[in-house]
């Protein structure tokens, strides 16, 4: 078990910076998803610790070990891939018992612990399978099977969970969280499901353009992003710019630059400071306007253009003015409100989170 | 018409002119040959023939004949597992390493021989391999004094001529079993801790392995019943089977003794095939 620190990594590709000046520190045990869009990095650092990729710059260290110029196979590592790349002409037996074997382990202690992977993924009996006489789950479990069963300092994840239909990969979070926790290998593992990294991870970090963004607990970066892109890769956000008006309390007042007024925690912004805010559209409460309804601070009217019904909750779109807001909604008893009607939205002050543009 | 009956047609004229001219074309005259070959005289002798078995009780009978087969045989082994030495490499470089237009490029190269007529090809070895030819020159021209290379009339040549123009089927076959192997399966071997040279021994071989068979198949058989290079390029050094069957046919005008010939040459392949056979099935069920 093992404490995995990257410093200043960098690679380029041509012109292209994949990875630009990336710090970050994996914890022992911990379970660490990298997530953002394609082409922004993460991959690039999945293989860089992995060894498939030699970084331009910056070094990779494994319990205070550079491993930056060890090659792929002395590295202890364990991968699994996103197709699973499971040896077709071998069983699941043999494919497990590949790394073991390459590593010159005895016969018997081979079959002891292919048969203690295979317990731990529980696919026991079918060790003598043909990968893909295997479902896409059962394939899966092999995999991580083969990259547990030598006992690396650290477990990858390469999208791991993609190939996999909604209902499967659900039953796979759990698994694979279930089997993580259980031996207490230090795990990063890559995604763009923002939704499986918040399920997953004891940690994430949000990349953008080769550099990471924001670290942190998946309810810190969810629920206090720091910039515009952690803000609306990581879940839906509405962003409402404006300038302080006045501070007073700890509490700062943003008139907005389509009109009204909200009400933000000071922090540390300066009076006449242009501000843009995130709100997520959960926060938000919806609920028919009465005649005569006026507009307070994080108190707005607006107009249903449309609603969204998705089984478990609703999505609505409400113009205010020219901008549209989202707002989620549970299904409660209540039926939808009807389109053109009008509405009043109302949220927390601490809702409101100041971000970079 | 049901949906069945309809597809059953389908496939029937789809499938059948290709049957029909299968059988017109091949079956036919193996066939003819096959009737030949028990005959006691050809049919260019004005006298009736009839059924004897002499002709295979020939090849059993001469030792000369046995030699001969031996000898062929030799050649097939030596020209495949040139062309698999010369070849996988290439193949592999081609599939692994090389990317974009060059892949094209290089392709071009390799299938050239095809497109090029086999007489031109094999005379123009000739020219390489006799004294006084290029390679002799360049010999003595950067080692002057050297002994003369002459390797027109040898062995070898008959194995170089051989390996040149079958190489291209080695490596378009190992390409494409190369190619088809996922990278993810290279990196997955190197990520369990096997070094380069084993992840390709483990697992990059042995899922080339249907291509390589098959590539060498495609060589082997041909060249057991080669002739053509084998006369220009090894004269009396070269004598294999097909040589012999061809001189049966065209100059001590044998047919019948020609037609067992090929026909032992037939059961030569065949059996070969049934011992690669139940491999191929198990290493292309496996991929």
């Amino acid at each position: 078990m093992s404490e995995v620190a990257v410093k200043g990594a960098v690679k380029h590709y041509g012109t292209v910076a994949a990875l630009d000046g990336v710090d970050l520190t994996f914890a022992d045990g911990e379970f660490f998803g990298l997530l953002g869009p394609s082409g922004s990095g993460k991959t690039t650092l999945l293989r860089a610790i992995a060894g498939f990729i030699e970084l331009d710059r910056g070094e990779i260290r494994i319990d205070g070990t550079d491993i930056s110029r060890i090659p792929v196979h002395q590295r202890n590592i364990g991968m699994v891939f996103q197709n699973y790349a499971l040896f077709p002409h071998m069983n699941v037996a043999e494919n497990i018992a590949f790394g073991l074997d390459v590593r010159s382990v005895a016969a018997a202690e081979i079959k002891q612990r292919v048969s203690e992977s295979l317990d731990l993924v529980r696919l026991s009996g079918l060790d003598q399978r043909r990968p893909k006489q295997l479902s896409g789950g059962q394939q899966q479990r092999v995999a991580l099977a083969r990259a547990l069963v030598t006992r690396p300092q650290v477990l990858l994840l390469d999208e791991p969970l993609s190939a996999l239909d909604k209902h499967l990969r659900q039953e796979m979070q759990v698994e694979l969280r279930r089997i993580q926790r259980q031996i207490g290998i230090t795990t990063i593992f890559v995604t763009h499901d923002q939704e499986e990294a918040l399920t997953l991870s004891d940690r994430v970090a949000i990349f953008n353009k080769g550099q990471v963004v924001q670290a942190g607990s998946p309810r810190a970066v969810y629920e206090r992003p720091v910039d515009r892109f952690a803000a609306g890769f990581l879940g839906e956000a509405n962003f409402l710019d404006g300038r302080v008006s006045v501070i007073a309390g700890g509490v700062a007042r943003v008139v907005l630059s389509t009109g009204g007024e909200i009400l933000t925690p000071a922090a540390d912004l300066a009076l006449n400071e242009a501000v843009l805010i995130a709100l997520r559209p959960e926060k938000i409460s919806i609920d028919p306007a009465p005649a005569g309804a006026a507009a307070m601070p994080n108190r707005i009217l607006g107009t249903v253009v449309a609603a969204i019904f998705s089984g478990s909750s609703l999505t609505y779109r409400i113009a205010v003015g020219d901008r549209i807001f989202i707002v989620f909604e549970q299904n409660k008893s209540r039926a939808p409100l009807p389109e053109q009607s009008a509405v009043i939205l109302e949220w927390p002050t601490a809702d409101n989170v100041v971000v970079k543009p | 018409m049901t949906p069945t009956t309809r597809t059953r047609w389908a496939i029937l004229g789809l499938t059948g002119p290709a049957y029909l001219w299968l059988a017109c074309t091949i079956f036919l005259p193996i066939a003819a040959m096959l009737a030949l070959s028990f005959l006691d005289k050809s049919p260019l002798v004005p006298k009736p023939a009839s059924f004897t078995l002499d002709n295979y009780g020939a090849f059993f009978g001469k030792p000369f004949y046995w030699s001969l087969t031996r000898w062929s045989i030799e050649l097939g082994f030596w020209v495949t597992l040139f062309s698999f030495l010369i070849g996988y490499p290439a193949a592999y470089a081609l599939a692994k390493r090389v990317k974009g237009r060059w892949r094209e490029a290089i392709f071009l190269l390799i299938v050239l021989p095809f497109w090029s007529n086999a007489l031109v090809r094999i005379f123009s070895w000739t020219m390489v391999l006799r004294s006084n030819g290029i390679i002799d020159l360049g010999m003595q021209s950067i080692f002057p004094g050297a002994p003369t290379v002459d390797l027109l009339f040898t062995y070898p040549a008959v194995v170089i001529g051989l390996v040149h123009s079958y190489l291209p089927y080695m490596i378009l076959t190992c390409y494409i079993a190369l190619q088809a192997i996922d990278d993810s399966l290279i990196e997955a071997g190197r990520s369990l801790g096997a070094s380069k040279f084993t992840t390709f021994r483990r697992v990059v071989l042995p899922l080339s392995l249907p291509g390589i068979i098959s590539g060498s198949a495609l060589i082997f058989v041909p060249v057991i019943g080669s002739f053509m290079e084998p006369r220009i390029l090894g004269g009396t050094k070269g004598a294999t089977l097909g040589m012999n069957i061809e001189e049966q046919f065209t100059v001590t005008a044998n047919w019948p003794l020609g037609a067992a010939l090929s026909f032992i040459l037939l059961a030569i392949v065949l059996v070969i095939f049934g011992i690669l056979f139940p491999f191929l099935r198990k290493q292309g069920g496996a991929a």
